[in-house]
């Protein structure tokens, strides 16, 4: 297919947005949806067009316009489609359109107007995902990269009118900001040291060459904390549990299944800057970053009650185990798992969506229960998505945890016991969910019981393709013990030059024991989740669980030694050193002069106006003076 | 001819109006869109021999002429201020003004002392034209101001006027050093070899009178003042052109004239800036009056602009003239929807609104792009400078850049933060009653976002523009 096409994808649902933003008053919702499905249905079709080019081994570059062209620096607005963006493009508009699907039915109660600006927020946020993967270089990866950050900002505040809502959007883009600061310190970092910022002229033996062992190592760890913000690692995780405050399929789409995987694709993408002479602290970094992300988050979701709440510490915890893959130096791995988990997370996210939607807006799964009955379709498919993310064969969380776990091992015995001991939490609190949701009594109310209905076909359709994926996705990386030549997925990322870090082999028994321990082990935690689970918890957590349940405390201890001490910079700025210091001085001191001197009788005018040109004067003088002096 | 006539088309109008006592608003109108004509032909004609300088006698005892002419930065502000004054009448349309033909006609006085200082090319013009541009703003202040408005127009005019004398002293100083007779003239000017010391004591007279005008901390406090008493049109004005004049001061004025100073004093002056950054960013959070919150938030924005210009780099350079005009039009569409929102409500405090996107989507949608580009987000008009910008303070220090990129997370939390006071939330007994914006609102705020999202997507026209900017290539180093 012509190279001119490629645009469309990204195209297709910006033109979306702007139809359904501009005409949000005039359009019907029937209109809108169309709209919005279509164009992205049309650029999922490309997408996988486009995908088979790559798979023959094609890669597509395109040149549109000069986007910075300013002295040395040339920053082109350009497209390179390889192996890591197909797949990423077939993932933001495959899954993406099941959302967009499941959205016509979901959101079908809002007004017309609210209908449409929600859909255009959703295409607006694809065309900034488009633009992430597609971008071949840095800024244009980072005009995405913003791009969802915002996106994510509106759509966490789309009820605006819940004060909290706002907040927790407000939360989530400056967190995000604070990463893309450091972010775009790593580009002029880079720009300094090579020159460029295009990736193809970056990784090339030459470039990198220019680059010192602490230049890699200073840049390769700004770019994590960047990756560290918009994807929930440890210390900027905390606005993704909040970002719950939006829609579900909004939780599914961005803050499971696309964006906050941006820093994984971002560091796959950087992958030749990451194994380059002097990234070895970084990748410890990141690999222990990832680590205690996983644990962290994967023991507060265990003492969480809201089903939204549950998942969302789970991503973060997926997200943890992703990074593990990173630093171990398993790329193929991370995004293998970033697949998988788009999968099986969007599956969850949109079943949960539509226990929500049965229970009418009620979130506290201990208010739940036996909903086995009256959902089916969403208990079934809700189960396979448990099995998957818990890691027991042969479903697809299986094949890529597994591959983590098995990275995590050869670099370190303690580090794979500890990401063992993540996954077993993992399998421990889905469980739970699901057994408190959908087993035992129904724990609500008479009426919330007579409204008990499966969803329509908008929702469980999405929901069967989705679980269907979510079973048959971790056929696409099989390893190599098991079959040989059958790890498609590595074959096909080596084509984007993505490999991985080479460990001395081990043995094939050594593999499988560690596949039959950790399974046998996931199989065990999911047993205590049902005999500890049977009944709902009644009296208060104490102790560790009360600690859980509270989050480690970490947005209370964020406020005490950061956002406390700012506040309180700024007051004393504002209250103090601006109004009684700088102006104080210009404005008080006339005014005391004059006060005293009318006893004194020194100067007749009395004028406020002198006092104030000899005090603007003398401040004046002496910042003049105080130049002159500090410099000559 | 057309530098000329930049500044006699508004001075003539203004004249007109004053002599008239009437259509003086029609004649504000008729001139400001004649001089976007002109300034629009120049751009679109680029070799026009209308173009070039023009000089007359003027004080030739003094060594003075009347010279002008249009190149790189000059004409971007003229630019700036030629697309602004249409702006503020379309968007400001709905004010009624006592003594409406005095208004105008300071209005149009103050935009040829504008058009002047931007395009002087002799030292004592340049002087004359920064006081004309300054004394019709002066009145306007006080006598259409707030409540405050005496007081705050004066600390105004003491600041302002007393930062230029120091410049006069420093102009008359600098034209008695050059070869043979005195003179005024920017080439004789760059073309002095002065001793250190001489540097020096002219740097500082100079830079003080340019850092009060954009303003540098800590001489800025006459600004949120200014800026909250002054009526809307003036302070759009002050805050989308006016400040500039320091910028161009400095790249015109000051680094090509005494660079060795310069050199020396570069390091000190950047961190003053970036203090200045901080602190205005920092002291924007802590304000609930909307009108003081865009003037810190203006503060920070020059301050960066001014550390980047320092940097003396390529990159810092072009992305600081690029930002005076994206600067520009962002703060009037701030200052547009806030005067909307006050002429609704009657409130300047966030803290007394809230729940407006109920009520006004249309307002409410319009700022939040504004704001978005006012936190300078990819796509919008103010990414690529900031980008430019930092990028420069970068290459100079790696702490500089990490210092001032503070404000890109402060820009977001006190930028969010005012759009979550005031649309967001749910409507009270004041708001509820507000309707959506008028026609004339909407083409004016219209206008705004095309030029936000033209820029912001494609603005490598605009930097080529600049390239042709004679002193731009002295303050650069290779």
């Amino acid at each position: 297919m012509n190279n001119s096409f490629l645009i469309l994808i990204p195209l297709l649902p910006f033109i979306g947005f702007l139809i359904n933003g501009i005409f949000r008053n005039q359009l019907s919702k029937g209109a809108v949806s169309i709209l919005a499905c279509g164009s992205l249905l049309v650029s999922f079709v490309l997408s996988i067009i486009y995908f088979t080019q790559v798979q023959q081994g094609a890669t597509i570059s395109v040149h549109y316009f000069d986007f910075i062209d300013v002295s040395n620096l040339y920053i082109p607005f350009a497209f390179t489609l390889d192996a890591l963006s197909a797949l990423f493009l077939l993932i933001i508009t495959g899954v993406g359109f099941l959302i967009h699907v499941y959205s016509t039915s979901y959101m079908h109660n809002e007004a017309a107007p609210h209908y449409a600006r929600y859909f255009a927020y959703l295409n607006l946020f694809i065309f900034s995902m488009l633009l992430l993967v597609l971008g071949s270089n840095y800024v244009i990866l980072f005009i995405g990269w913003e791009g969802v950050g915002l996106c994510s900002y509106l759509l966490i505040g789309y009820w605006y009118t819940n004060t909290s809502y706002t907040a927790a959007a407000r939360k989530a883009f400056v967190m995000n900001r604070i990463g893309d600061l450091a972010f775009l310190i790593a580009l002029f970092w880079l720009f300094n040291s090579t020159g460029t910022l295009t990736f193809t002229q970056l990784f090339n033996a030459d470039v990198l060459a220019r680059l010192t062992a602490a230049d890699v190592t200073g840049i390769t760890l700004l770019l994590f904390v960047g990756a560290t913000g918009k994807s929930a690692q440890l210390p900027l995780y905390t606005w993704l549990p909040d970002a719950m405050a939006g829609p579900t399929p909004v939780s599914a789409l961005i803050h499971a299944a696309t964006m906050v995987t941006a820093g994984i694709y971002m560091i796959v993408r950087s992958s030749a800057l990451y194994t380059a002479p002097g990234s070895a602290i970084t990748n410890e970094v990141i690999t222990y970053i990832g680590l205690a992300t996983a644990v962290i988050a994967a023991s507060i979701a265990v003492q969480q009650n809201d089903i939204k709440k549950v998942l969302a510490y789970s991503t973060v915890s997926q997200l943890g185990f992703m990074f593990i893959a990173l630093g171990t130096g398993a790329y193929t791995a991370a995004v293998f798992h970033v697949m998988t988990h788009a999968f099986f997370k969007a599956l969850l996210f949109l079943g949960s969506g539509s226990v929500i939607h049965a229970m009418g807006g009620e979130q506290d799964i201990t208010k739940m229960g036996g909903l086995r009955k009256a959902m089916p379709i969403t208990y079934i498919t809700f189960l396979i998505g448990c099995i998957a993310i818990a890691g027991i064969p042969p479903l697809s969380g299986f094949f890529s945890k597994d591959a983590i776990l098995l990275s995590a091992f050869m670099h370190n015995k303690v580090l794979y016991a500890i990401a063992i001991f993540a996954a077993l939490l993992t399998a421990y609190y889905m469980f739970r969910l699901l057994f408190l949701t959908f087993n035992g009594a129904f724990r609500g109310t008479q009426h919330q019981r007579e409204h008990l209905h499966e969803s329509p076909t908008a929702i469980t359709v999405p929901l069967i393709i989705l679980a269907i994926l979510a079973v048959i996705a971790g056929f696409a990386g099989i390893p190599e013990v098991i079959a040989h030549g059958y790890n498609k997925l590595d074959a096909f990322l080596l084509q984007a030059n993505i490999t991985n870090k080479v460990h001395e082999a081990i043995s094939h028994t050594t593999e499988y024991t560690l596949m039959a321990l950790s399974t046998v082990l996931v199989l065990i935690a999911i047993a205590v989740a049902y005999v500890l689970n049977k009944q709902v918890k009644t009296t208060a957590n104490t102790g560790l669980a009360k600690v859980l349940e509270h989050k480690w405390y970490v947005d209370e201890l964020y406020q005490k030694i950061i956002i406390s001490p700012i506040q309180a910079l700024a007051s004393f700025f504002a209250k103090i050193i601006e109004k009684l210091g700088i102006d104080g001085a210009v404005n008080g001191v006339g005014k005391m002069v004059q006060a005293s001197s009318r006893q004194l009788r020194l100067l007749q005018s009395g004028q406020i106006g002198i006092y104030l040109i000899l005090m603007v004067l003398g401040l004046i003088f002496s910042v003049m003076m105080g130049i002159y002096k500090f410099v000559f | 001819m057309i530098p000329v006539l930049l500044i006699t088309i508004p001075l003539l109008a203004g004249i007109l109006a004053f002599v008239l006592k009437q259509y003086s608003k029609h004649l504000a109108w008729l001139a400001s869109l004649a001089t976007l004509g002109v300034m629009l032909y120049a751009i679109m004609v680029p070799h026009c021999s209308c173009n070039n300088a023009y000089t007359a006698a003027w004080l030739p005892s003094l060594g003075a002429s009347f010279t002008v002419g249009l190149s790189g930065v000059g004409t971007v502000l003229c630019l700036l201020t030629a697309f602004t004054f249409p702006l503020i009448y379309l968007g400001t349309s709905e004010r009624k003004y006592d003594n409406e033909s005095s208004f105008f006609a300071l209005m149009l006085l103050s935009q040829a002392g504008l058009m002047g200082v931007f395009v002087a090319m002799d030292g004592l013009l340049f002087y004359f034209f920064w006081e004309i541009a300054l004394i019709p703003v002066y009145f306007l202040c006080s006598i259409w101001g707030g409540s405050k408005r005496i007081a705050a127009s004066f600390k105004f005019f003491i600041y302002t006027f007393l930062g230029s004398l120091f410049m006069l002293i420093a102009l008359i100083y600098l034209s008695n050093q050059t070869l043979g007779n005195p003179s005024f003239a920017l080439q004789d000017l760059y073309a002095l070899k002065l001793s250190i010391k001489q540097q020096g004591y002219i740097f500082s007279a100079l830079f003080v009178a340019f850092a009060i005008k954009m303003p540098i901390f800590p001489l800025h406090t006459w600004q949120p003042a200014a800026y909250n008493q002054a009526p809307t049109a003036v302070t759009m004005v002050l805050s989308a052109v006016m400040v500039k004049m320091g910028l161009l001061g400095i790249i015109r004025w000051l680094i090509p004239i005494v660079p060795d100073a310069t050199a020396l004093a570069s390091k000190a002056v950047m961190v003053f800036s970036i203090i200045g950054i901080i602190y205005a960013s920092l002291i924007a959070m802590k304000q609930d009056n909307l009108k003081k919150l865009v003037a810190y938030s203006s503060i920070a924005h020059m301050g960066l602009m001014c550390a980047a210009l320092f940097t003396q780099n390529n990159l810092g350079v072009q992305g600081a003239v690029g930002q005076m005009f994206h600067h520009g039009i962002n703060i009037l569409g701030l200052w547009i929807v806030l005067d909307i929102i006050e002429r609704k409500t009657g409130i300047k405090h966030m803290s007394a609104l809230g729940g407006l996107a109920k009520v006004a989507p249309n307002l409410a949608i319009y700022l939040t792009i504004i704001a978005l580009a006012n936190i300078a987000l990819p796509l919008t008009n103010a990414f690529v400078g900031e980008f430019l910008m930092l990028s420069a303070l970068y290459q100079y220090n790696i702490w500089m850049a990490a210092a001032a990129g503070v404000a890109v997370i402060l820009s977001a939390v006190y930028t969010l933060s005012m759009i979550q006071k005031v649309f967001y939330g749910s409507t009270n007994v004041i708001t509820t009653t507000v309707s959506d914006i008028s026609l004339n609102e909407k083409a004016t705020l219209i206008i705004i976002i095309l030029f936000i999202l033209i820029m912001g997507i494609y603005s490598t026209p605009m930097y080529h523009i600049m390239n042709t900017d004679a002193s731009l290539t002295l303050i650069t180093k290779p």
